[in-house]
């Protein structure tokens, strides 16, 4: 199992399409950066405009940790792709190669294969966040400086001490792991059924789309399927920002997200052994 | 010899479509057994079962002695295959993607015989090169080179000719040849090519429709003392009234295009060359039949097989 994969993570880092996703994250983050160390005064002085009329802020309020938190908010939303990316071409990848069936007729078992290509995505994820954790967080700090971290929420203003902010980042983006893990697990089951993978990619998009509007819609119709959705529950990271951190809502949404990747890896590798290899 | 392969009773249908129809057949050690169809015969669907791609409805498979549903792993870590198109990874080198097979195969990679490898199969120039910059007979001799990294006991074959130049097919067959006689493997080849088998094969089967339509000896099947013979001629006409008269006359048929087509064994062709030149009869071609294809043709009575297994 090890052995395989060790040859799944190879495979994946040989692959010049997987250093897109890395490439695309920097290219925002420096992006995101230039922005801010341009213009971040004025950018401040109008979002904060509201709340300098009735208060006084003082300090360092355009600081690293609030254009972490600003990174954050922007990319999570847009990873599910990258990932998709790489784990959707897990299985449809091999298929449309044609190599797929020659991993087959190797002396090893399927479910072993399967996992192996699962958790080698799962790795991909873990590090293309550490990849985004190590960018957004220690660039903004380098060049920008620590501070309390004010955020606006749309009925208050959370205002953390510089102190007890670190561990939050970390904690936030470990929630985030799991949250794109999710969306690996799924790329990887709806790649079993396709020959290429753009039909996984496109699917996942899909699915997290319509799932994302059903989580946001305020329709009665909806709010019983809403606690069951996964994107309802890929935002939780953002509890880890709340004073006090609200922990039973942060850890029922992990626990959600961490039955949706079992439900969906071991759906995988069911299908996946009873399939036929036409390709 | 013991038995290699046993296939007993094989169904496997997609849908409406049986593409494998209660098959039944043997390979046995040492053999380079032929395995012969149209395209759509079922070929290709028999031998992904052989390989565990795709489930059989029903029947037996043996290899190697042991059944394929609980010996699978054992099985196949004595099977090398190439399944039609030999695809690789092709953003890896020859030697990364050997490597890689190698120890999905159970053996520990060495970089000796890993080019040792390479090197028989004339490739060990370009191991590190990309296989997205190889040819088409490249990639096919790199698939050869997966296939036997981990000397297997059988090696399947799929339509190993298909895509390959003239010079490629004429390499892929010494290696077939080769396997067996030098290396002592038991090889299935399959192929719509009449004449790729009838070259290399020993024993063979021939299915039509997943059915299986006759099975034995490459030179049983072929009755070589009854060979077929083609004969071009500049006077058809001339040519017919001399040989009906002759000792020939009984199995002499007339063809299209100044053709005429005789019965006879193989020793009394330059009689028949003598007997025509002393008559003055202007010899355009002699030409041995292709008797497998006959062959095939008097088993399905098909004409529209004709074109599907002609080279």
């Amino acid at each position: 199992m090890l052995q395989l994969l060790q040859i799944e993570l190879f495979k994946i880092f040989r692959r010049p399409r997987t250093y897109i996703s890395f490439v695309a994250i920097g290219a925002i983050v420096m992006l995101i950066l230039l922005a801010f160390y341009v213009d971040g005064a004025n950018y401040m002085a109008f979002g904060l405009q509201s709340l300098t009329q009735s208060f006084e802020i003082q300090g360092n309020v355009l600081n690293g940790y609030l254009i972490c938190f600003i990174i954050l908010q922007t990319l999570l939303i847009h990873v599910p792709l990258l990932i998709a990316l790489v784990a959707g071409d897990q299985v449809a990848g091999e298929a449309n190669m044609g190599t797929l069936r020659l991993l087959i007729t190797k002396p090893v078992s399927r479910t072993n294969l399967m996992l192996a290509k699962f958790f080698a995505s799962a790795i991909y994820t873990m590090m293309l966040l550490v990849w985004m954790a190590f960018l957004a967080l220690l660039l903004p700090v380098l060049i920008f400086g620590t501070g309390d971290l004010m955020i606006l929420k749309s009925e208050e203003v959370v205002v953390l001490s510089k102190a007890d902010v670190l561990w939050r980042y970390f904690a936030a983006f470990g929630f985030a792991a799991i949250a794109m893990t999710t969306v690996a697990a799924l790329a990887f089951l709806l790649s079993i059924f396709a020959e290429n993978s753009i039909g996984p990619i496109v699917s996942t998009m899909s699915v997290i789309i319509v799932f994302t509007i059903l989580s946001t819609l305020d329709i009665p119709i909806f709010n019983a399927i809403k606690p069951f959705l996964f994107t309802t529950h890929m935002i939780g990271w953002k509890g880890f920002f709340d004073e006090p951190v609200s922990w039973q809502q942060v850890l029922q949404s992990a626990g959600i997200l961490i039955i949706h990747i079992v439900g969906l890896v071991v759906a995988s590798v069911i299908i996946f052994r009873k399939k036929d290899i036409l390709s | 010899m013991g038995a290699v392969i046993e296939v007993k009773n094989l169904v496997k249908a997609f849908g409406d479509l049986l593409a494998v129809d209660d098959l039944s057949f043997t390979v046995y050690e040492g053999d380079v057994y032929g395995f012969l169809g149209q395209n759509g015969a079922g070929k290709s669907t028999t031998i992904r079962m052989l390989l565990s791609l795709i489930r059989p409805d029903s029947g037996n498979i043996t290899l190697l002695g042991k059944s394929l549903l609980t010996k699978r792993h054992a099985i196949l870590r004595q099977i090398g295959a190439v399944i039609e198109r030999p695809d690789l990874y092709k953003y890896l080198s020859a030697y990364e993607n050997l490597s890689i097979f190698a120890r999905m195969s159970g053996i520990k990679p060495v970089n000796r015989s890993l080019m040792d490898q390479l090197e028989q199969v004339g490739l060990a120039e370009r191991a590190h090169s990309r296989v997205e910059t190889y040819s088409q007979g490249m990639k096919q001799r790199l698939g050869i080179a997966v296939a036997l990294i981990h000397d297997p006991r059988l090696v399947i074959l799929d339509e190993p000719t298909n895509g390959l130049d003239p010079q490629g097919i004429a390499d892929m067959r010494n290696l077939i040849i080769g396997l067996s006689r030098n290396l002592k493997k038991t090889v299935l080849v399959s192929s719509h090519l009449l004449s790729e088998i009838e070259q290399i094969a020993t024993r063979m089967i021939i299915i039509d429709k997943g059915k299986k339509i006759v099975e034995g000896n490459v030179d049983e099947l072929f009755h070589p003392g009854n060979n077929r013979v083609h004969l071009e001629v500049a006077e058809q006409e001339k040519a017919w009234q001399l040989l009906s008269e002759s000792r020939w006359g009984q199995n002499l048929e007339r063809e299209d295009n100044a053709q005429l087509a005789l019965q006879m064994p193989p020793e009394d062709v330059p009689l028949l060359v003598q007997f025509l030149v002393k008559n003055e009869i202007s010899i355009l071609s002699v030409r041995k039949a292709n008797t497998l294809e006959d062959y095939f043709l008097s088993l399905t009575a098909g004409k529209q097989h004709v074109a599907a297994f002609t080279n």
